[in-house]
């Protein structure tokens, strides 16, 4: 899933600052399971800006929605309607959520109340780690289901650097080395030897930037 | 020293190497110093490559000041700044230059250095510059492409025999071995019974070992170094021996101990040779030398 941070609350009432009508739009998806963006957070934050803007002696109308899912075009088509009429749209959802909203209202403002973070998981309640890169040439077959891209600090591809330290990572002491981990995950499958292969230079090609994929089914449409 | 480093690394005597760092700046008087006081009395000297992630003087412009001083230059090349295009470039630049000695490095994190909010590179690791030396001297780049002139190269590389876990860190050099390394400057050894363990296994291998001896300042410096750098471990009589003398005197016995290494290394030939690194003191290895009996 795709985890996000709310931004804090003085930065997004700065950017809305020159808005008299305003709507905050969540996204029920990932946003709403890492407890930023779903309909109860869009709740919290609509009310905490009334009372602010009140409190400022501003009168701003603020309205609120959210949608199951904001990166996606049927989705957004039930909303949409809706947001016309507003100076801004304060979208909760992450930032590929936001950009599609940014396109179908062109030329409506768009604004993150989130930053977008990570491809994460959940180990525990409340926690998300951040374990892919979307790099392109997944690897995770040769390195015992733990990402070397994602974990290891540097992304290296062929084994612990000289920064590790009793199975720690140089940039943090408190994180774990990828290759350390990755080491013990193989000694206990009894797979060492793929710590022996030489990985070649990553395709960077495989992570083309902007990335596009298109469904055989779709193509030529 | 004259001739070259990798005559000297196969002529089977006992190989020293130290190390410059140059400086953040345009002033290269001291560093140049530094250089005349060292270069007639080690086989080669390394240029850090922005050494702790913190923005120098090039250690490609750094080599070129060794070499136009008679010196001969190690290039520490990393990949924390460079993507495979510019390592590439700066490789075939550094063998035009007469350079030809490189020590391959992933490079520490950025994080570690004075410019932290910089993008991380680290497009090519360690395994993977070894490997592009070896493409570069069979005339062709990464790409595949064919090269106008080859380089040659001397490849090195590192390893830190102090490493917990060790075995990862020899899954490693094997890797290294593999990719092209000829010799390998270790990261510091203080436990010399360690590091014979480590000779056990290494020495199966056919690369030369220069074992890093790192210049205790102060018991200080030994005790911080315990504390924060990686595979690093100065065992406490070496800290009692450094905290038997006063502060003033720190430096001397720590030019003692790691000449009395030396020679013990050299002595019982536990490895091929030994590259000394003396951190912001470089003037004071050819005291190091003479304590280790290598100079008169």
């Amino acid at each position: 899933m795709i985890v996000a941070e709310r931004k804090p609350f003085d930065e997004i009432k700065d950017m809305l600052a020159g808005c008299n009508k305003v709507f905050v739009l969540g996204c029920d998806t990932c946003v709403s399971v890492c407890m930023v963006g779903g309909k109860k957070e869009v709740g919290v934050l609509a009310s905490q800006l009334r009372m602010s803007f009140k409190k400022d002696g501003r009168e701003i109308q603020i309205d609120e929605d959210t949608v199951e899912r904001q990166c996606n075009r049927e989705y957004m088509e039930l909303v949409l309607n809706k947001l016309s009429d507003y100076d801004a749209v304060l979208t909760l959802a992450c930032g590929a959520g936001a950009q599609l909203l940014a396109d179908l209202t062109e030329p409506l403002q768009v604004l993150p109340g989130v930053n977008t973070r990570f491809i994460g998981m959940t180990p525990r309640d409340g926690t998300w780690e951040e374990r892919c890169r979307a790099c392109g040439d997944c690897v995770l077959d040769e390195t015992a289901g733990i990402c070397p891209v994602t974990v290891c600090a540097k992304g290296i591809l062929n084994g612990p650097c000289g920064g590790t330290d009793h199975g720690k990572c140089e940039v943090d002491r408190d994180k774990d080395c990828a290759w350390t981990l990755i080491y013990q995950r193989l000694d206990k499958m009894g797979k060492l030897d793929h710590m022996r292969k030489v990985f070649p230079p990553r395709n960077h090609l495989a992570q083309a930037n902007p990335a596009r994929q298109i469904h055989e089914v779709y193509k030529g449409e | 020293m004259a001739g070259s480093f990798k005559d000297a690394l196969n002529s089977g005597e006992f190989v020293i190497t130290s190390e410059i760092g140059p400086p953040k700046g345009t002033d290269i008087e001291e560093m140049k110093h530094n250089i005349e006081l060292v270069k007639d009395k080690v086989h080669g000297l390394n240029m850090t490559d922005n050494q702790s992630s913190v923005m120098r003087l090039s250690s490609l412009a750094g080599c070129v000041i060794i070499k136009q001083m008679g010196g001969a230059p190690i290039l520490q090349m990393t990949g924390r700044d460079r993507n495979r295009i510019a390592l590439q470039s700066d490789l075939i630049s550094a063998s035009v230059l007469g350079i030809d000695t490189v020590l391959c490095l992933t490079g520490d994190h950025i994080t570690l250095g004075d410019h932290k909010d910089a993008k991380p590179v680290h497009d090519l690791e360690s395994v993977q510059i070894l490997k592009a030396l070896k493409t570069l001297e069979s005339g062709q780049d990464l790409a595949g492409n064919k090269l106008k002139g080859a380089p040659t190269f001397c490849a090195g590389a590192v390893v830190t025999p102090e490493a917990d876990p060790i075995e990862p860190q020899l899954l490693k050099f094997e890797k290294k071995i593999q990719a092209g390394a000829e010799f390998f400057q270790t990261q510091a050894v203080y436990d010399l019974d360690n590091f014979k363990r480590f000779m056990d296994y290494a020495g199966r291998f056919d690369v030369k070992i220069l074992a890093g001896i790192v210049l205790l300042v102060s018991a200080r410096m030994a005790k911080f170094m315990n504390q924060n750098v990686a595979g690093i471990f100065v065992p406490e009589n070496l800290i009692a021996e450094m905290e038997s003398v006063p502060r003033e005197e720190q430096l001397k016995k720590g030019i003692e101990i790691t000449g009395r290494m030396i020679r013990k290394i050299k002595e019982q030939s536990i490895c091929h040779g030994v590259h000394i690194m003396a951190i912001g003191k470089e003037h004071v290895v050819p005291d190091i030398l003479r304590a280790a009996d290598l100079l008169n």
